[in-house]
């Protein structure tokens, strides 16, 4: 077991260099510096001098993969890929391209608003569908259930900013019950986070209902719950105990690949809400074309969804003994 | 004069795919099979129907050429150099079929069927008053879903986003398929490096989160070509064709972003048809690979891909309406669902709320989304009830 | 004699398809006796499981019970509450299903899912009902102890797995067990060790044995009683060794004298033409009229009744029913014809006219063949070693001749069928292939031996490619290996393959899911035929069958060796095939042929033991039953 947690890590690495390279050639060589620098610069009457005061200036004055200037090892260190992409390998995310502020301080004063966010509402929606999708399949076939679906599909053939402004308009607005958006430190933000919980687990409860069910109900229709029912168990005990265990496996896949994400946030709820997150640090970035930002994210990104892929095979193991005893 | 852009391209392409399939399920017995599947559930075809319509209207808004400019006396203009002259603008089938409603245009928001402006505005009366009150509109009682802040109708907005819509929809699995197909089949029936190599890159690009990847992409390219409206001659190659389309680019983005599962789904399936016994038989033959690949492996794939196209379409109009909502979705001149929400954000704080722009998105959006989730997942059942745990 | 344990009567069962409402269980009505075994047996799709699972009240949601009583000790098992039913499940009723290996639920020990049934039906707390299962579990043969109640299932081989069912079924000492299929997904020798522990415990404990089955010999070997299904209902039951010495009904008869053998080898098997008819439009008369040999005029009409005809021996079938006989009704549609009429080589046909056999000439031979197959392990997956599939085998076969290789699942027997055919290449050994070793041969070099060699396969539904027309399908041997055939002598001979076959040319433009498994086979046979191949691999292709389509290809595939002198490789572990058509046997077992020789020296007189516990271990029907039987 302890090979199959080593091994699963090493087979990370390649992957993390990859999308290292990835987000490199993107922002250094599809785009290019003097891109970048005229974009911030202003697109017109951008003067040779002035993008090369820029560039100089953020150190993006070297070439962008290979210094043929230098010699030995400093052909390929003296490159804006080694100086500015590498140290991403270390979580080392330098300085903002506008307001060279540092990257990695902003992000770890940025996290608890998206944790606080991300966390009670993947919690709440997780309860929420998980439960919805056991009680539709125990009445699997009856009315309950096929109306059940119908709610679902309907709900998730709705887009998320439906819900977020319809949410904050009605029970922002309207109803005047909770604050429409904004922040605040300690147990101050509660009232503020409570819209948002509500709106993201109702925006997500159609698809989450009717992925759990199917997933029940997969499991239902197999042999040993066949085997569990001529054993004469009660209907509840069947689909609680075997189908429930058995089903953990692919709910544990979608569980646990999202928990690194949660730090991460979402990118349109914390726009709406004010929350100084990630996610709006994010489209924030964006919005001002700050590069150095952008790609940090990315790459904070696939980090985090690769540490959630090791996380997930890791509880394979706890719940699967085929895995824990291979 | 016709103009195609690049996106057009895309609609032609699923509409005479679509029409291909619609007919050769007329003798293909298997095609045949999933029709009477589907044709069982009432629903589905009545999705279908709904499908048609809105493909219809792309289709519509996707045939597009420019009149040539007349002057006053109604006789063409011509260059010096004697050419005629076109207007930059140019006019699809379905701005042509509703010349009322693109034209009526007010001076800015006014509610449905209102036969006045939403805003105060000083007047004069006739007595030589000075008043303010709502003028009365251009075209009273004409705008169903009412006009926006520069006065357009808004069922006509909606309208023009339907095709947006459904090159989205459509446009990011198409463009996407001839790779998941080449590389997944390429990876499941070689194997060994080959396999590998491809696995090692749709896991990378798995590992980059959509959203960011659609947003880098979109920071990069996307401010330069076409970007709706006016057609600039320096887009255009030959006066015809706009290859450099922000629509398009779109597409490609959310192409690259979704085929990792498409790839990964093709790869896998090849994997379990290799062992096939009638690629074995093949194979006892001495038939070649490629022999064995184009008759045996890919025609058995086809399923796959018309599930994944079916299923991605909704997912796809919702992020299209996300996208542009940040701002990085299609341009600001492209009639899109997600540009209009994206305006009712504010109007929406208006005292009184302008609710209707929303409203236009919200109708037009939800009845083309449910219908194809109802009809994607009738397809599904028909064509493999296995996956239905997607 | 005691009231019976389980009496079923005019039990129906229905399922809703899209077709339409399918009756499964038509007014079925048996009994079983206090300790005895009653066999329901029948083909796939005839009703037995339905009718098992309408007992345990376990249908399936599309499934319903529409009338009919289950008097399990006197109680009517229909009239019960949810909650009593669930009480009689495994506690009076338990059952044993046909795959062993996914019938338990993967996340649990053995252990727990034993203590599971005992505490849901006995008043016992976790230790004692702990020490009831490692007993329960030492019983049927896996004496482990508490490491092994500790074991979770997929660390268990499938005969092991099978034995945990028996031993959770037996855990609560029901009155009756359901085994259902109990031995089919298992091998040969496994499945005698099952049945015999199922007599064992069934003799232990007192339980009825309700056994359904397709396999005869078994039933033969341990049914007390034994009812034959045919289309929902029950045609025949009787005594087990009554329904065989005098089978009464025309399908039992079909069905016996379809079973390859060794007595009937030289003879064509005996087939039952047509198809069953769908479960949603069932004949109103007899459901066999249609396929009858024996039919009258009356019985498309008329239901015949189940009578007693003999002691304890009822059939349904206007053959014994004198009121019927004697009406205008019972004139005979047509006779039977015992033996398959000789086959001629149809017109337009290109096989050689009166080829001569070379018979006792080596067509192929194998000699030291080896195919590994790497294991990775370890941190980065390496190569850690081999697994041997096939480890040095030596094979021949004979112009015009059957050599059986047989062998157990698992036992490399495939993998060698594959090399042979070179569809992979050996790590070692030689092909000798008319003379020349092709073992090495690649790509072009191997073009030339395509069209002698061909292969048959055993799944009948992945044999043919879905998506192309029978047409396309036989067409692309041609294609590949005749470029001098044009389109319209490529549609000639295809049209006369099929016809060879026995399919009529002018379905060649439908595809595949238009025809039945045995016709899609029979497509296979077709495709290989199609290039005219001296050799022909059949992989278990039969084994996947009902035992009426079985005989219908085995004498399709006989017919053939007798008109075109082709030679066959019989892979299959079924000893009964091997008996009636080969002329050679080969026994492999773990990547080796331990025995070979000519069939019925290897049969009479089995040298190794691995030979000797596999001809043990296969149930037979005595050979002193009359060959032929007779119908009134």
């Amino acid at each position: 077991m302890l090979t199959y947690v080593i091994r699963r890590i090493l087979y990370a690495i390649p992957i993390v260099i990859g999308v290292n390279v990835l987000t490199a050639l993107l922002f250094f060589y599809v785009n290019t510096p003097d891109d970048m620098a005229r974009k911030i610069l202003g697109e017109k009457n951008v003067t040779p001098e002035a993008v090369a005061n820029w560039k100089a200036e953020h150190g993006y004055n070297l070439p962008s993969f290979i210094n043929a200037k230098e010699s030995g090892a400093k052909v390929l260190t003296e490159t804006v890929f080694f100086q500015k992409s590498i140290p991403l390998l270390w979580l080392d995310f330098g300085r903002s391209d506008r307001n060279n502020i540092d990257i990695g301080t902003e992000i770890k004063s940025r996290i608890w608003p998206s944790l606080a966010v991300s966390v009670p509402m993947f919690m709440a929606g997780l309860i929420v569908e998980v439960f919805f999708a056991m009680m539709l399949a125990y009445y699997r076939g009856t009315y309950l259930d096929v109306w059940g679906m119908v709610m679902s599909v309907v709900m998730m053939s709705v887009s998320t900013l439906f819900y977020i402004i319809g949410g904050q308009f009605l029970l922002g607005k309207a109803l005047r019950i909770f604050p429409i958006s904004g922040y605040d430190t300690g147990v101050y933000s509660l009232k503020f986070l409570i819209l948002p919980v509500i709106i993201g687990v109702i925006g997500g409860a159609g698809a989450g209902v009717r992925f759990y069910r199917t997933v029940f109900l997969e499991e239902m229709g197999k042999d040993y719950i066949r085997t569990a029912r001529a054993k004469g168990l009660p209907e509840g005990k069947v689909l609680f105990k075997h189908a429930l265990k058995n089903a953990m496996i692919p709910v544990l896949t979608n569980v646990v690949v999202s928990i690194p994400f949660l730090f991460y946030g979402s990118l349109i709820m914390e726009t709406f809400f004010s929350i100084p997150g990630l996610g709006n640090f994010t489209i924030d970035a964006i919005q001002s074309q700050d590069f150095a930002i952008v790609r940090s994210m990315v790459y904070l990104g696939s980090i985090l969804y690769i540490v959630g892929l090791i996380l997930t095979d890791i509880s394979y193991t706890l719940v699967d003994p085929r895995v824990r005893l291979k | 004069m016709p103009v195609i852009l690049s996106t057009d391209l895309i609609v032609y392409f699923v509409v005479s795919a679509a029409l291909y399939f619609g007919l050769s399920a007329r003798n293909d017995g298997r095609a045949r099979e999933v029709w009477f599947e589907i044709r069982k559930n009432k629903l589905a075809l009545a999705s279908m129907c709904v499908l048609c319509l809105y493909g219809a209207a792309a289709m519509a808004d996707s045939i597009r050429f420019r009149d040539a400019l007349v002057d006053e006396k109604g006789a063409p203009v011509v260059s010096s150099d004697g050419a005629v002259l076109y207007s930059p603008q140019p006019l699809s089938l379905l701005d042509r079929a509703l010349p009322g409603m693109r034209g009526n245009s007010e001076k800015t928001y006014s509610a449905p069927f209102s036969d006045r402006l939403f805003v105060k505005e000083t007047m004069e009366t006739p007595d030589g008053r000075v008043v303010r009150d709502y003028p009365l509109l251009k075209h009273p009682h004409d705008h169903a879903l009412g006009t926006d802040r520069i006065g357009a109708d808004i069922l006509f907005t909606a309208l023009k986003g339907v095709r947006t819509a459904i090159v989205i929809g459509t446009g990011a699995t198409v463009v996407i398929i001839p790779f998941a197909i080449f590389f997944g089949v390429i990876a499941g029936y070689f194997g060994g490096f080959a396999d590998d190599a491809v696995q090692y890159v749709y896991t990378t690009l798995a590992s980059i989160p959509g959203v960011l990847l659609i947003v880098s992409f979109m920071l990069l390219f996307g401010s330069r070509g076409y970007q709706g409206g006016v057609v600039a001659a320096k887009d255009a190659v030959l006066a015809v064709f706009v290859p450099n389309d922000r629509l398009f680019w779109l597409c490609l983005i959310l192409g690259i972003t979704s085929w990792t599962d498409l790839c990964r789904l093709i790869r896998g399936e090849t994997l379990k048809l290799r062992e096939m016994d009638y690629v074995q038989a093949s194979l006892a033959f001495g038939s070649s690979r490629m022999r064995v690949i184009y008759t045996h492996i890919v025609p058995n794939l086809m399923h796959l891909v018309l599930i994944t196209f079916v299923l991605q379409f909704s997912g796809l109009v919702l992020a299209e309406s996300v996208l542009s909502y940040i701002g990085i979705g299609v341009g600001p001149q492209t009639a899109s669902w997600g540009n209009m929400i994206n305006a009712s954000r504010l109007e929406l704080s208006r005292e009184p709320v302008v609710w209707w722009n929303l409203l236009g998105a919200f109708v037009f959006m939800f009845a083309l989304v449910l219908p194809a989730n109802v009809f994607g997942d009738a397809v599904r059942d028909a064509l493999d009830p296995r996956l239905r745990n997607r | 004699m005691s009231s019976p344990t389980l009496e079923v009567k005019n039990l129906r069962t229905y399922f809703r398809t899209p077709a339409g409402a399918a009756l499964a269980v038509d007014r079925v009505s048996f009994s079983i006796e206090k300790g005895a075994t009653f066999a329901l047996v029948g083909e796939s799709g005839c009703g037995k499981t339905a009718a098992a699972l309408s007992i345990m009240q376990l249908l399936p949601p599309a499934g319903y019970l529409a009338g009919g009583e289950i008097m399990l000790n006197g109680r009517n098992l229909t009239e019960l509450s949810e909650a009593e039913k669930r009480d009689v499940r495994g506690k009076n009723v338990s059952m044993i299903f046909q795959e062993p290996m996914t019938s338990l639920n993967p996340v649990f020990t053995i252990g727990e899912q034993i203590v599971e049934a005992i505490r849901l039906h006995r008043k016992k707390d976790y230790n004692a009902a702990k020490e009831a299962s490692i007993r329960m579990l030492s019983d049927v043969g896996l004496p482990g102890g508490a490491s092994l109640f500790h074991e979770y299932p997929h660390r268990l081989s499938g005969g092991q797995r099978q034995r945990v069912m028996i031993a959770m079924a037996l855990a609560c000492k029901p009155d009756l067990l359901i085994a259902d299929e109990p031995t089919t997904a298992l091998d040969v020798t496994i499945q005698d060790e099952i049945i015999k522990l199922i007599n064992k415990m069934k003799a232990s404990t007192g339980a009825s044995v309700l056994l359904i089955t397709h396999n005869m010999a078994l039933v033969y070997r341990n049914a007390d009683t034994a009812a034959v299904m045919y289309a929902g209902k029950i045609v025949e039951s009787a005594p087990a060794k009554g329904l065989f010495r005098r089978p009464m009904h025309p399908y039992t008869i079909k069905l016996l004298r379809s079973i390859p053998a060794q007595e009937k080898r030289g003879v064509p098997l005996d087939t039952i033409k047509g198809v069953v008819p769908p479960a949603t439009s069932y004949p109103e008369g007899c459901r066999f009229s249609g396929r009858c040999p024996r039919e009258m005029t009356g019985c498309a009409a008329v239901e015949p009744r189940l009578s007693e005809y003999d002691a304890g021996h009822v059939a349904a079938c206007h053959l014994w029913d004198k009121e019927f006989m004697a009406t205008g009704q019972s004139r005979p549609l047509e006779t039977i014809t015992d033996a398959l009429a000789p086959i001629t080589s149809p017109e337009g046909s290109d096989i050689d006219e009166g080829k001569t056999l070379e018979e006792g000439k080596t067509l192929l031979e194998v000699r030291g063949l080896k195919t590994y197959y790497p294991v990775s392990a370890g941190l980065f997956k390496r190569a850690a070693g081999y697994v041997k599939a096939v480890d040095g085998i030596a094979l021949i076969v004979k112009k015009g001749a059957t050599t059986a290789l047989v062998g157990e699942s698992g036992c490399g027997k495939t993998t060698a069928g594959k090399t042979i055919i070179r569809l992979r290449a050996p790590d070692a050994g030689e092909i000798i292939f008319k003379g020349t070793d092709v073992a090495n041969f690649t790509g072009a070099q191997l073009k030339p031996m395509r069209s002698s060699m061909q292969m048959i396969f055993q799944d009948p539904y992945s044999a043919l490619n879905p998506r192309l027309t029978i047409k396309a399908t036989i067409e692309e041997g041609l294609k590949v290996l005749r470029p001098d055939m044009d389109a319209s002598a490529r549609v000639k001979k295809i049209s006369a393959t099929l016809k060879r076959v026995g399919i009529t040319p002018e379905m060649m433009e439908r595809y595949p899911h238009e025809f039945s498994g045995g016709q899609r086979q029979r497509i296979g046979i077709a495709r290989a035929l199609s290039v005219d191949p001296e050799f022909i691999i059949c992989d278990e292709a039969i084994s996947s069958q009902d035992v009426s389509i079985q005989a219908q290809i085995l004498n399709l595939l006989k017919s053939i060796q007798r008109d075109s002198g082709i030679s066959y490789l019989f892979i299959t572990h079924d000893l009964g095939v091997v008996e009636y058509i080969a002329d050679y046997v080969s026994v492999m077992f773990a990547g080796k042929i331990v025995e070979d020789g000519p069939v019925e020296e290897i049969f009479a007189n089995p040298k190794h033991e691995y030979t000797r516990k596999l001809l043990s271990a296969v149930p037979r029907i005595d050979k002193e039953l009359p060959p032929l039987w007779t119908l009134p």
